[in-house]
């Protein structure tokens, strides 16, 4: 039962013949079971979980449950969840019980969807590998020796792992799409202000955005179903008419324009990668898809700009863990300044520090227009290369990451080289666009492949639907680690 | 560009956070890497390309001015560090 999809679980509890208390339980042992060596998960709560799971089936018996409930789901630690231990994976939060709901967990709960547990990431989400969280790295669950990706790393190893069929992510440069990628789900980021950020903890605010990971691209527009709306509690919330994100799933491929980017499909990509993504690319061909060739020029920079953009934003909202008025405070200090540094100094690990100062620095008097500007005019050059493309194409399609799971450590010691992780999905998110990753092959050591397509504004549901007939014509999604 | 260790000693001090003779050596070194990378952005003319602050053209939305929040202060002030009478503690910070 906890290999099968939402889809299928959410027909199995309609006919009856399980229940979610019975589903809870299974998936609440295989998480006890697999979660010593995997580390996907950072809070496990059993009686939450089993009281959500029988309020679920009494909602179902009463003739009121909707598609989805009693269907479990587990939570990126980002996401405030009341009465949860919510840590955002940072010694700074470590004793954060969050006092009330994210937007996202109050859609789920409105679905009925039982919570099984809040899931470990890169701490703040910074991270492309899942070593920055304070409560250890997640380990991937096709090779334990290699990195999930991040920074929704316990997300997509749960999912991987069949621990969960589902688990909410958030994507600022990657963060779903590369370790779903690396960990050989499905993985979505909506178009930026689809989901609400509201009790989504921030990191980069202008990049910020909450989207589903699950097995399949069915299940990913099912769950996005639930998380999208509009929230008037973030100011960034699009009101827009609600939508079905699975209506084009059954959408034949004849005509379908792809994009094939030129820029991303250069030196920078490996054998195994460059051939899986190849074979998918054929594999569109063969259903009726034309692909022309775009061109994204200043997308090689995104990297650059982000670094830049991203830290700024994250300065600032990092400011408000001062010790003051929840979280972590150090335990001795002379003054208020003294308590500020020593609690951020022993709160934070270094790669949020690193992004802090950079942040402080590209936004300090003299610095601002040569770094801060120019890189907010860089964000603009490659928003505008991808209006450009979607003139030529409907979706565009690469590689999600450049090359597969690595070790764990490999590449701790220099910041930079963990940096191009993102090469192919940061883009995506300075201009704002929907992007998704799914599986498309393996290479030689057995390690999944990620191709990601990328939607023009608004357009997940064709996005869904193109996905989905691929993943109807092919079975990488179906795959799962032995462990 | 390459910061010295004043450089990071200032930032650091910008950014609440206290750092070692140590660790300043180390994030000199980290910081001018990333750094490395950045300035590549420097090589684009941009003139006259109107920097995007956000994904979207957004304007401020306006709310009706009335209470629509319930008093949840117990609540938030029960996570805190340290509260007296319904106040945050702090470091005395004037004498």
């Amino acid at each position: 039962m906890t290999h099968a999809t939402l889809k299928s679980l959410s027909a199995s509890l309609s006919e009856g013949t399980v229940s979610s208390l019975e589903l809870c339980q299974d998936y609440l042992a295989r998480i006890q079971t697999l979660n010593v060596s995997l580390n996907a998960f950072i809070t496990v709560d059993a009686d939450k979980t089993l009281a959500e799971a029988r309020a679920a089936d009494a909602l179902r018996a009463a003739g009121q449950g909707g598609l989805l409930t009693g269907v479990p789901i587990a939570h990126k630690d980002i996401f405030c969840a009341e009465g949860w231990l919510t840590t955002c994976g940072s010694k700074m939060l470590s004793n954060f019980v969050s006092p009330y709901d994210a937007h996202v967990i109050e859609q789920f709960k409105a679905a009925g969807m039982p919570c099984l547990g809040k899931t470990n990431m890169d701490e703040f989400a910074m991270g492309s590998s899942n070593e920055t969280s304070f409560y250890g790295p997640v380990r991937n669950p096709w090779d334990t020796e290699r990195v999930p990706g991040g920074s929704s790393g316990g997300s997509a190893a749960c999912v991987a792992a069949r621990m969960a069929p589902a688990a909410t992510g958030t994507d600022t440069g990657g963060s779903i799409r590369q370790p779903a990628a690396l960990c050989g789900i499905t993985g979505l980021k909506p178009t930026y202000g689809v989901v609400s950020r509201y009790g989504m903890i921030a990191f980069a605010s202008s990049l910020d955005q909450g989207g589903p990971m699950a097995q399949t691209a069915e299940d990913c527009g099912l769950l996005l179903n639930v998380m999208a709306g509009f929230d008037r509690r973030d100011s960034t919330s699009l009101e827009r008419p609600q939508e079905d994100y699975t209506r084009l799933l059954g959408q034949p491929l004849a005509g379908l324009k792809i994009g094939l980017p030129r820029e991303f499909f250069g030196a920078g990509l490996l054998g195994d990668t460059a051939k899986a993504v190849e074979a998918a690319i054929d594999q569109f061909r063969k259903m009726g898809a034309e692909t022309v060739e775009v061109g994204l020029p200043n997308s090689g920079l995104s990297v650059a700009a982000y670094y830049v953009l991203a830290p700024a934003e994250a300065s600032s909202n990092l400011s408000r863990f001062d010790g003051v008025r929840y979280g972590y405070r150090s335990s001795e200090y002379r003054d208020l300044t003294d308590m500020y540094e020593k609690t951020r100094a022993e709160g934070f690990g270094n790669e949020v520090k690193r992004r802090i100062m950079i942040g402080a620095y590209v936004l300090s008097h003299g610095y601002y227009d040569a770094y801060y500007i120019q890189a907010q005019r860089l964000r603009r050059l490659i928003a505008n290369d991808f209006t450009a493309a979607f003139q030529q194409c409907d979706v565009i399609l690469s590689p999600t990451a450049p090359t597969t799971a690595f070790k764990l450590g490999e590449k701790t010691a220099d910041p930079v080289e963990m940096y191009l992780s993102d090469i192919y999905t940061i883009a995506v998110n300075l201009a704002g666009l929907p992007g998704m990753s799914l599986p498309c092959g393996f290479d030689a050591r057995g390690l999944p492949i990620g191709l990601q397509l990328i939607g023009n504004y608004f357009d997940e549901a064709r996005m869904l639907g193109v996905a989905h007939q691929y993943q109807l014509a092919t079975d990488w999604h179906i795959r799962a680690p032995t462990l | 560009m390459s910061l010295s260790t004043e450089d990071v000693a200032r930032i650091a001090k910008l950014a609440r956070i206290r750092v070692t003779q140590d660790e300043i050596v180390a994030y000199q070194s980290q910081l001018n890497g990333i750094f490395g990378l950045i300035e590549a952005m420097q090589a684009v003319d941009t003139a006259g390309i109107e920097p995007m602050s956000h994904a979207q053209d957004l304007f401020q939305r306006l709310r009706a001015d009335e209470v629509t929040e319930p008093d949840r202060k117990a609540a938030f002030q029960a996570i805190a560090p340290q509260t007296e009478n319904g106040l945050y503690l702090v470091p005395k910070v004037i004498e």
